[in-house]
């Protein structure tokens, strides 16, 4: 079975799954998804209180947590919604345009 | 052992379901493909199949029915006509884009606009490019026998198929018919072992990914290559067929084709009376022929180059308005064949039948009359016809 490492944009037709399926879980990782975003998440560890209320509300899984606290969010994932950043009680998060 | 009974077109369908056993049936009632589900619904009742039924709210729930089971590795089956088929259209793409073999009993109605519950071919030609192989039927025997013949071909080649009927005129007459033993059938359709499903266990597998641009256009290529070695699969199937049953299927039909200065190219059940006509003139001396196209997708070209290629004059008949102010699709795809024949016919349209309008054997009688003027004169004059319609301008009037 073809794996999803081994397809991308030069890819011949033939190498290609039939109905493009997909053999193996996750391989949204392998994905920039956050290539388009706008605005992005720029976290303040010192305002942050660990309540991780950011976590479940982000729709993308962007926001790892390791030992009971959150990390920096994945930008290559993070597509720029700003939930994070409203549903935040301590002002922690803030929407910004990233430096070019 | 064969045996000999007499059925209409929707119990011959839902009689050679029971013979299957499929594991799914998601569908909705319309006419005239209502008795369909609810002859199987009896059969499902009476414990004879062990088919889940799901009964849905709309068409467009059918046919999600049936991919969400297919997709999990099931035997999918539904039946609809006319707007039911209508209202399955932005599935039908999908089916076929995620290459999953539904098999889809259709009983040829008119579209609505103004409302009609009649034969004509406008709702099965109007989803002509979702992906779907479409076989056709003249008689309620060939419905049943493509019905057969339907799983074998589209789960080889992972592409949904529409097993198609005239509304009425087959669906609900009840003609003789040579029903198959059920371990015949069984033997001929098989089991569906899909490599791949959802429910595979320990399987990781997702289906329908979103599609962007660097790879659509590649995925469409190969869903064409598919419907390209298509055609190899369904004369396979055809004549494996005729060697169980003593009766074999090709991509086309010919009537009295091997000298035949005149044809007409006609789908369904009309084709029944065309050849009556024909054999009527054939005692008056005339060299007239049919050629009926049994499987509309993938497109019969070759079959029909050969077929029509010697003759003089074609009329090509479409049960179906497309509105393209220049003929019907049959008539279209017809033309454009013959376009790679070294030697051309005379070749005009005739759109006939269109809401339940009747079709005898005058009708043919006027078109090979004037196929026959053609074939003298050397002049088409005007290639996009209707024929039954009163018109004011008819100088018989």
């Amino acid at each position: 079975m073809v794996s999803a490492k081994d397809i991308n944009e030069q890819s011949t037709w033939q190498e290609l799954t039939p109905g493009a399926e997909i053999y193996e879980p996750a391989t949204s990782k392998m994905v920039n998804t956050g290539e388009w975003r706008v605005l992005t998440p720029f976290f303040n560890s010192n305002k942050c209180r660990q309540c991780l209320l950011c976590v479940p509300f982000c729709p993308d899984m962007s926001i790892p947590v390791a030992d009971g606290k959150r990390g920096k969010t994945d930008l290559m994932h993070c597509k720029g919604c700003g939930i994070c950043a409203k549903v935040c009680k301590f002002g922690a998060i803030t929407m910004k345009l990233e430096a070019k | 052992m064969a045996v000999k009974d007499r059925m209409s077109g929707n119990e011959a369908v839902a009689y050679a379901m029971k013979q299957i056993n499929p594991d799914v049936m998601g569908a909705f009632p319309i006419t005239p493909s209502t008795e369909i589900p609810q002859y199987f619904s009896k059969y499902i009742a009476d414990g004879e199949v062990d088919t889940d039924f799901v009964a849905v709210e709309s068409e467009h729930s059918a046919m999600s029915t049936c991919i969400g089971a297919a997709a999990a590795g099931a035997r999918a089956i539904t039946a609809t006509s006319s707007a039911g088929l209508a209202f399955m259209w932005e599935l039908l793409y999908v089916a076929a884009s995620a290459r999953l073999p539904i098999t889809m009993a259709v009983v040829n109605r008119a579209l609505t606009g103004p409302i009609n519950i009649n034969n004509d071919h406008s709702d099965s030609m109007g989803c002509r490019d979702t992906g779907w192989i479409q076989i056709y039927a003249e008689t309620n025997q060939e419905v049943y026998d493509n019905y057969i013949q339907a799983m074998p071909i589209s789960e080889y080649l992972r592409l949904p198929i529409m097993i198609c009927q005239d509304g009425f005129i087959t669906s609900h007459a009840v003609e003789n018919i040579e029903l198959l033993d059920d371990a015949d059938v069984k033997g001929f359709v098989g089991e569906y072992e899909p490599e791949s499903y959802l429910l595979k266990k320990d399987a990781t597998l997702a289906v329908g990914p979103y599609g962007v641009s660097p790879y659509y256009m590649e995925i469409k290529k190969a869903q064409a290559e598919a419907m390209k070695s298509a055609k190899a699969r369904i004369v396979e199937v055809g004549e494996a067929y005729g060697r169980l049953s003593g009766r074999s299927y090709g991509m086309i039909e010919e009537y009295m084709m091997d000298d035949a200065e005149v044809a007409a190219v006609v789908i369904g059940s009309s084709a029944g009376t065309g050849k009556s006509a024909v054999d009527d003139l054939r005692e008056q001396g005339v060299k007239a022929g049919l050629v009926k196209v049994r499987v509309f997708r993938p497109f019969p070209r070759e079959e029909l180059i050969k077929a029509l290629s010697g003759t003089k004059a074609v009329a090509v008949m479409d049960k179906c308005e497309g509105f393209s102010a220049c003929g019907g699709p049959l008539f279209a795809e017809t033309r454009s064949a013959l376009y790679d024949a070294a030697e051309r016919p005379l070749m005009v349209n005739y759109v006939y039948g269109l809401g339940g309008r009747d079709v005898t054997i005058d009708t043919f009688d006027e078109i090979f009359a004037e196929l026959m003027d053609m074939a003298k004169t050397g002049e088409t004059g005007e290639t996009y016809r209707h024929i039954g319609v009163r018109d004011s301008e008819d100088e018989e009037r």
